[in-house]
């Protein structure tokens, strides 16, 4: 598919989802412990001695110039504890492959012909065959009090060879993680490329309708919440009933940055949301705003009036060293990393309305960008191996993302005026866009493919806003 | 309600008038009236009750001044008028800030689209302000810098930055004292009018004056 072109840098990115999964004692403490099982595994007895287990015949591949096609059927609970958990997983995991697109997904409601398999050698190839399936998932849950055991298998269903077998291992807190972690595997193993099943979505939202402490007028809260990639598992994340706005995930995924008004003006706060620990960089007493986390997680890109008018600073994580990266009577603000973390876009609106302009991490060398907009915003550098900026821009009544691509200057359309389309975040392979649209109704986060395909509804209680995609 | 607060908004008063309109060798005089209007409060401290009839302190303001020059007589009643104005009116004394906010004596300054500066309507409101905040020298304002929704969220907060500046220097330029007052943007974060029309943009790009302590 069209999407290959992503594959080659995959491996740095995936190098990083290691380091965050082994040290994430998470609040919702969902540890995998995976172990390999004996592979290839080969059901039934059928395998067949012509076939060598080389690595093409790991790759199950579909016909030729068409994507391979899966089929997910639902997961066997091994015993009735598990059921639960069984029931979730097999659509979770369909959705999962199916958002890469780099499979073809048999739909889950032409499976009602095909006899269920209890146990890989029940496995019905003929009848997957029959329905197109070039690839089958079996897996199974075993639930021991607070232990859940799943095993999967991804089958050719060509060759009825297992070429991918793992068993996972954790609690029954969050039965969805299973799918997105065999997701990912999958997505790595089979196409190479880094999957975001197990990412999350942080905003902000006014969902719980509380209102707001102090003196003013009646007025609503917003609070910061995270999702899963997907929607799933919603949280809270601040309770401090003020307005806070536009998080920002750190790059190790476990730390969030936003703008809040507890202290009645706008400043920055960090959460550690798996510590529960709140950090205060800026310390009070100035007004800071849109913080954004280097690559590299040590320092923090913000906005702040303290000298006067809004301009750019840059600090050491811990609030120390701040320094002046922009120094210009109008306004600088909505500043984001490039992701070797040698420049930062910003928006300006020095030429008379709001423009996307980039400039040195050491503050020399501010150039525009020629995007061609009458007014545009919230610029987000895409991960490599994409060299595009995506923001929003004006485009009649409201705004629609589009991107930039640094290297041919090319503006490109994302969205297309369906509601208005604001404050872009791509998706840590670079293959999606989070961004707020009005396209429901309500402002609500919705999820797309940075070609402007496969739309996502992510969140549909209150509204909600500024969305930002974990590492 | 304590003297001192009542006497408050007469001092300041006075400084009002002295740079508007009056010499300075009515300040003088002035200023010795009003001490002696002051001693005369502070003899009389027990029967100044929050419902005592502005009437009784006028007089003994105006007392004094035949001793002078004939102007200083003509200025009394203007004297008068003004103290009518706060004391007389216990409501706002005795109003908690959420009572004060909700049905707000300062109003919001409105502004253009895209735009931060104040037109004359704006000035004049900002001007209104100004006078009532000197009336109540003890209040301390923020004003909210507010946009409507046709701007993106990030960069509103800086247009909304730029706004409750505008306003706030404006303020200062008036006469009231920088410290009493914060500007803060709230960016398109808490419309007035939650419509997506023009009628309703225009109101909620505004100067939001809050009153955070009195």
């Amino acid at each position: 598919m069209h999407m290959l072109t992503s594959h080659q840098p995959m491996w740095k990115s995936n190098t990083r989802t290691g380091r965050r999964r082994a040290g994430a004692p998470s609040q919702w403490r969902l540890v995998l412990s995976i172990v390999t099982l004996c592979s290839p595994f080969v059901a039934g007895g059928m395998y067949a001695s012509a076939q060598q287990p080389s690595e093409i015949a790991v790759v199950i591949s579909g016909d030729p110039g068409t994507p391979p096609r899966y089929v997910v059927p639902d997961f066997v609970a091994l015993d009735s504890e598990a059921t639960d958990v069984a029931a979730e997983m097999g659509q979770v995991l369909w959705d999962d492959l199916e958002f890469e697109r780099e499979f073809y997904l048999i739909p889950r409601d032409t499976y009602a012909t095909v006899p269920r398999a209890s146990t890989p050698d029940q496995i019905p190839f003929d009848a997957w065959r029959e329905l197109g399936a070039d690839a089958v998932v079996f897996g199974t849950v075993q639930r021991t009090g607070d232990e859940v055991r799943v095993q999967v298998r991804l089958f050719n269903v060509q060759t009825r060879e297992s070429v991918f077998s793992k068993e996972y291992v954790g609690t029954p807190v969050n039965p969805r993680l299973y799918a997105h972690t065999i997701s990912d595997e999958i997505h790595q193993h089979q196409r190479a490329l880094r999957g975001i099943a197990r990412t999350k979505l942080a905003f902000s939202s006014n969902r719980n309708r509380e209102r707001l402490v102090g003196t003013v007028e009646d007025r609503e809260v917003k609070e910061v919440y995270i999702s899963d990639y997907d929607g799933g598992n919603q949280r809270r994340i601040t309770t401090n009933r003020q307005l806070n706005l536009m998080p920002v995930w750190s790059p190790d995924a476990r730390a969030i940055a936003y703008t809040s008004y507890r202290r009645g003006y706008p400043d920055l706060f960090i959460a550690l949301i798996y510590d529960g620990v709140q950090q205060e960089p800026t310390a009070g007493g100035t007004q800071n705003w849109l913080p954004m986390f280097s690559p590299d997680g040590t320092s923090i890109v913000f906005t702040s009036n303290r000298d006067g008018n809004a301009e750019l600073y840059i600090m050491n994580r811990d609030g120390s060293g701040v320094r002046r990266l922009t120094n210009h009577p109008a306004i600088d603000t909505t500043p984001t990393w490039s992701p070797t973390g040698t420049q930062i876009a910003f928006t300006s609106d020095r030429a008379g309305r709001p423009q996307i302009y980039v400039v040195g991490a050491d503050g020399l060398n501010v150039r525009r960008l020629s995007t061609g907009e009458s007014y545009a915003d919230r610029p987000t550098w895409s991960p490599a191996p994409f060299n595009e900026i995506a923001f929003a821009a004006s485009t009649g009544p409201g705004y629609d993302i589009k991107t930039y691509d640094l290297a041919t200057g090319v503006t490109r359309r994302i969205t297309f005026g369906e509601g208005s389309n604001e404050s872009p975040s791509y998706s840590p392979n670079g293959r999606h866009i989070a961004f707020t649209s009005t396209r429901a109704g309500d402002t609500q986060i919705f999820t797309i493919g940075r070609d402007g395909r496969g739309v996502r509804q992510i969140t549909r209680e209150g509204s909600n806003s500024t969305p930002s995609w974990s590492n | 309600m304590n003297l001192e607060f009542r006497t408050g908004p007469t001092r300041v008063r006075w400084k009002a008038l002295r740079r508007d309109r009056i010499g300075p060798t009515f300040v003088v005089t002035c200023a010795i009236a009003l001490g002696i209007g002051a001693a005369g409060c502070a003899q009389r401290q027990a029967p100044l009750e929050d419902s005592a009839p502005l009437g009784a302190t006028a007089p003994e303001v105006a007392a004094p001044a035949p001793q002078f020059d004939a102007p200083l007589t003509e200025t009394v009643p203007v004297l008068s008028e003004v103290l009518s104005g706060p004391i007389a009116d216990d409501g706002i004394l005795s109003q908690s800030l959420d009572e004060l906010n909700s049905d707000s004596p300062l109003s919001p300054a409105f502004f253009g689209l895209d735009s931060a500066e104040l037109d004359d309507g704006g000035r004049a409101v900002v001007a209104a302000n100004a006078a009532t905040l000197k009336m109540y020298p003890t209040w301390t304002v923020t004003i909210e810098g507010h946009c409507d929704e046709r701007g993106t969220a990030e960069y509103n907060l800086a247009l909304g930055e730029r706004r409750a500046v505008a306003v706030t220097m404006y303020l200062v330029s008036l006469g009231i004292a920088a410290d009493r007052v914060q500007a803060v943007s709230y960016g398109k974060e808490f419309p007035f009018d939650a419509g997506h029309i023009d009628t309703a943009w225009a109101q909620n790009r505004r100067g939001h004056f809050v009153i955070t302590s009195k």
